[in-house]
């Protein structure tokens, strides 16, 4: 084991993140590099590499040129462009980091500029699905080995030497024969006059000669303004002349206005203006839910007027959504047969003539999102023209969504991408920016529309409810030869279409029909669910109640069968092999099978280094118990082990965690770490706490008294982080969200070894009180 | 008139004197550092120190501070180089970073109290000041490196 290269720079967090022993030999040696390079204008390369992956297949694909991506100064600063959303998983560093280390920038006179939405120019910019390094680690070492090409070539015609003579190294180019130097600023000028060389023949750096990727002593380009309050998110953005608005929507999702009296709103100070806000039936997409706008010259007026707003409203067909009615409902369906999303052998006769067959029912109710910034944006619409400034994890997308919301060319808005204050999915839907558009445009003046808490809590894109019904059969051997899984939940696509019953494949394929036990019979079902509000992504997002099912029932065999619950996972994951389910079109996050199989080779490695680093088995006070999870998720592979405490009130608290990832080949595993270390706390608040529940049709929570999150009193003590070393050519995979699956049912199991209760709907709430 | 010195600053206000601090500090004198998240005083974003005690800015109304001496993240340092922001730096605490701005007043507040806080007395001092990313371990990891020496 090595500790990771960074002494003394990042005092604190050494002591927490090991990584394995790299083989930096090569990371990407043997990689096949092809694709063509438009010189014109930037070009959407088709990925043909050692590893392929769905980065091409996204809307508006990938971009390779330097030009779109690079500038060099005279005075030799340079500037790269981070085109993805920064959220807190660390990417407007990371990529940019990619594009300077194979350009030979010195990161210490790199700057980082933000692209605004424009995915003809940038690619894909939708920042979502712990894409980004998966997607972009090999486009952008291709941008910064073509800047740095165009360089040297530069540098050698200037000394009239061939350009195979010189090399770049450290912001300049040297002629080592000659001993003559050129800086990068001394260049800018000549190698922009260069043509941009073909991918093809690009020799991208040795891993061994890294200096920054691989490291992680390479703090967030944030980190100053961040801690001096510099840093610019989307509350932040002021304009002369600008407007701060408030909005009331409905109270029940597709609910409409009926009446407002404005009267005593008008008469707060500060208050200006009360209008009517345009809404969209429901299902709504990303469209606004509608309202009333109270327009002041300051935020606190504009609440204070929205709280004196007398509203009525009529509910429509969801006013009855009461979460205790619907609980059984899913539970009921859930104890049916559904659609079969996965069939394999024949599991109903498996489970009939099986010795003996447990059965697990799980419950995960609604989620909301609660970034720490609540959703926020400014917009300035003048005639036909656009200007947004938000906080978007997709510019993109907000950018083709304002422009279709007020009948204007696509071209004419801009989107502007401050800093987001958390995102966690919910900022990939752009309501705001369109209620702030829509408000500039009718008021003629620019506009803050600020979310409070309670608006973010009360009509956010809320992670779905669902429960999860696992039957599994064991022969007289305790062998289990049958799994029969059947999930009900609503759909995020009942967000995009009336009458949706079923899960969209994304959703089946995350955690339910990619299970990967080695059993003969599998039965994966998938009952009907209505949606009676609006339902979207949440960070790691279905395989949250799958993996809390999957894992906490792998612990329930265990328990049933008396055996070590690592020993049980173990054996249910069984032969290393790629899993190939008996699936047409096995959703894979959008990845190719070929270069993101399902493999327990894999999956195996992180739950044997988790239980070798996490000391699995140790002995543990009294009251304490030790409990695994591994999960696959956004292709990569992650097991945790979670020791808890649980006094005689039934208070519990957690000692240690411990987790590893493999997550492929890795650009900064500081900011890994830190990914990791916050999944867990993500992971406790939804096991702990988590809960949305409706009412006649309205959300019952209000703020984080009654949401409750976990803070730092009661967080883990120790969250310590192993990365697997990737083979010379793993592809890199997904870090944002993976870590937050595996954490419910490990600490389930956890509780398990610690009280003997078995935790089977969240949140865990007062139930261990008892 | 209320008259308030933010940041060694003398500045007044002739309007709402029940307007929130927060929403002064942030809309009308422009200083976006202090941030809004519950406006119910449960999340410690809009955190600042009121002559030397940490407050939620978000339920302490512009009347109430008149007369007073306001510091925001602005004001903490000139350079930024209070010895919590260095210590915040050297562990590499943030992630969004949203949260920071309160949660540094409130350790630079928590030091000001107790020079020595032990882990325990660190974890009860910021427990007002949710991080929704999740940075509580090296949180609790600075504000120790910051009272022991950056």
């Amino acid at each position: 084991m090595n500790f990771i290269d960074n002494p003394g720079k990042l005092r604190g967090f050494e002591k927490h993140i090991k990584v394995e022993k790299v083989s930096r030999r090569s990371i990407l040696k043997g990689l096949g590099i092809t694709g063509g390079f438009v010189l014109a204008a930037p070009v959407m390369t088709r990925q043909a590499f050692a590893y392929e992956t769905g980065a091409g297949k996204m809307p508006h694909g990938v971009v390779v040129d330097p030009r779109v991506f690079v500038s060099v100064a005279p005075d030799g600063i340079v500037t790269i462009v981070g085109h993805r959303s920064e959220m807190g998983t660390g990417v407007r560093t990371s990529l940019p980091l990619i594009v300077a280390e194979e350009m030979e920038a010195d990161w210490s006179r790199v700057k980082v500029q933000q692209a605004h939405g424009d995915e003809v120019k940038f690619g894909n910019q939708d920042t979502d699905g712990s894409r980004s390094t998966r997607h972009y680690l090999l486009p952008m070492r291709q941008i910064g080995a073509s800047a740095r090409t165009m360089l040297e070539q530069a540098a050698a015609k200037r000394w009239g030497v061939p350009a195979t003579e010189v090399k770049a190294v450290n912001h300049e180019v040297v002629h080592s024969a000659s001993g003559r130097k050129l800086g990068f600023g001394e260049l800018a000028a000549d190698a922009a006059k260069e043509s941009v060389p073909a991918i093809e023949g690009l020799k991208l750096k040795d891993a061994k000669d890294f200096r920054y990727l691989t490291k992680g002593q390479i703090g967030i380009v944030d980190l100053h303004d961040i801690t001096t309050g510099k840093a610019r998110y989307g509350a932040d953005v002021r304009l002369p002349g600008m407007k701060y608005a408030v909005i009331a929507r409905p109270p029940v999702t597709g609910g409409k206005l009926v009446s407002f009296d404005p009267d005593a709103a008008l008469k707060v100070p500060g208050v200006e203006k009360v209008m009517k806000v345009q809404g969209w039936p429901w299902p709504s997409k990303f469209q606004p839910l509608g309202g009333v706008a109270v327009i002041a010259r300051n935020t606190g007026a504009a609440i204070k007027g929205r709280n004196a707003l007398k509203l009525v409203w009529d509910d429509g067909a969801n006013g009855k959504y009461d979460s205790v009615a619907f609980r059984k409902e899913l539970e009921e369906a859930s104890r049916k047969p559904g659609l079969v999303v996965r069939q394999e052998g024949d599991a109903d006769a498996a489970l009939k003539g099986a010795d003996k067959v447990i059965v697990g029912e799980y419950y995960i109710p609604h989620l909301a999102h609660i970034s720490m910034e609540p959703p926020v944006a400014v917009a300035d619409v003048k005639g036909d023209k656009a200007e947004i400034w938000a906080p978007v994890q997709s510019p993109g997308g907000t950018r083709d969504d304002v422009a279709k919301t007020l009948g204007i060319p696509e071209g004419n808005v801009t989107v502007n991408v401050t800093l987001l204050g958390g995102g966690f999915g919910r900022k990939s839907k752009c309501d705001y920016a369109l209620e702030a558009a829509l408000l500039s445009k009718e008021l003629g003046a620019p506009v803050k529309v600020q979310w409070t808490r309670e608006d973010d809590i009360q009509n956010g894109f809320l992670h779905t409810v669902s429960a999860e019904r696992i039957e599994a059969g064991l022969d007289k051997s305790g062998k289990v030869i049958a799994w029969r899984h059947r999930s009900v939940a609503p759909s995020i696509a009942s967000t995009f279409a009336a009458g949706t019953v079923h899960q969209a494949p994304f959703e089946i394929g995350m955690g339910l029909a990619d299970m990967p036990f080695e059993i003969a019979n599998i039965s994966c079902e998938n009952p009907e669910a209505a949606a009676h509000t609006r339902i979207g992504w949440f960070r790691s997002v279905s395989n949250i109640p799958r993996a809390f099912a999957v894992q906490s029932m792998v612990g329930e065999i265990a328990q049933a069968t008396g055996r070590d619950q690592k020993d049980m996972l173990l054996e249910l994951i069984g032969s290393p092999r790629i899993v190939k389910p008996n699936v047409k079109d096995l959703w894979n996050y959008g990845e190719p099978q070929d270069s993101y199989p399902i493999d327990t080779a894999r999956l195996r490695k992180v739950v044997e280094l988790v239980a070798e680093k996490g000391e699995w088995g140790r002995k543990v006070p009294k009251g304490h118990g030790l409990g695994i999870a591994v999960h696959r998720s956004f292709v990569s592979y992650i097991a945790t082990i979670v020791e808890v405490a649980v006094d005689d009130k039934g208070k519990l608290s957690v000692p240690r965690v411990d987790t590893a990832i493999d997550c492929g080949t890795y650009v900064n595993p500081e900011r890994i770490a830190s990914q990791i270390e916050g999944a867990a706390i993500m992971g406790l608040s939804l096991a702990k706490y988590g809960e949305i529940s409706f009412k006649d049709g309205k959300v019952q929570q209000k703020n984080f008294d009654d949401f409750q999150v976990v803070r730092i009193d009661e967080s883990p003590v120790v969250t310590n982080v192993y990365i697997v070393p990737p083979n010379s050519d793993t592809p890199p995979s997904g870090v944002g969200e993976p870590g937050v699956p595996p954490f419910a049912p490990a600490l389930i199991n956890a509780i398990f070894a610690a009280t003997g209760k078995r935790i089977r709907s969240l949140p865990i709430g007062k139930q261990l009180e008892a | 008139m209320i008259k308030v010195k933010i940041n060694g600053q003398e500045q007044s206000w002739d309007g709402d004197p029940d307007l929130p601090l927060l929403w002064f500090l942030r809309d009308e004198a422009g200083l976006t550092g202090t941030k809004f998240g519950c406006g119910q005083a449960l999340c410690g974003s809009c955190t600042v120190i009121v002559d030397k005690e940490a407050v939620r800015s978000c339920i302490t109304s512009i009347n109430d501070v008149a007369g007073r001496e306001v510091t925001t993240i602005e004001g903490l340092h000139p350079n930024g180089d209070h010895p919590v922001q260095k210590a915040w730096r050297q562990v590499n605490v943030p992630q969004c970073g949203f949260c920071q701005a309160g949660q540094i007043m409130q350790a630079a507040a928590l030091l000001m109290d107790n020079p020595k806080p032990s882990h325990d007395q660190i974890r009860e001092a910021m427990s007002g000041n949710i991080c929704r990313c999740g940075c509580y371990q090296r949180i609790e990891n600075a504000v120790h490196l910051a009272s022991t020496g950056v």
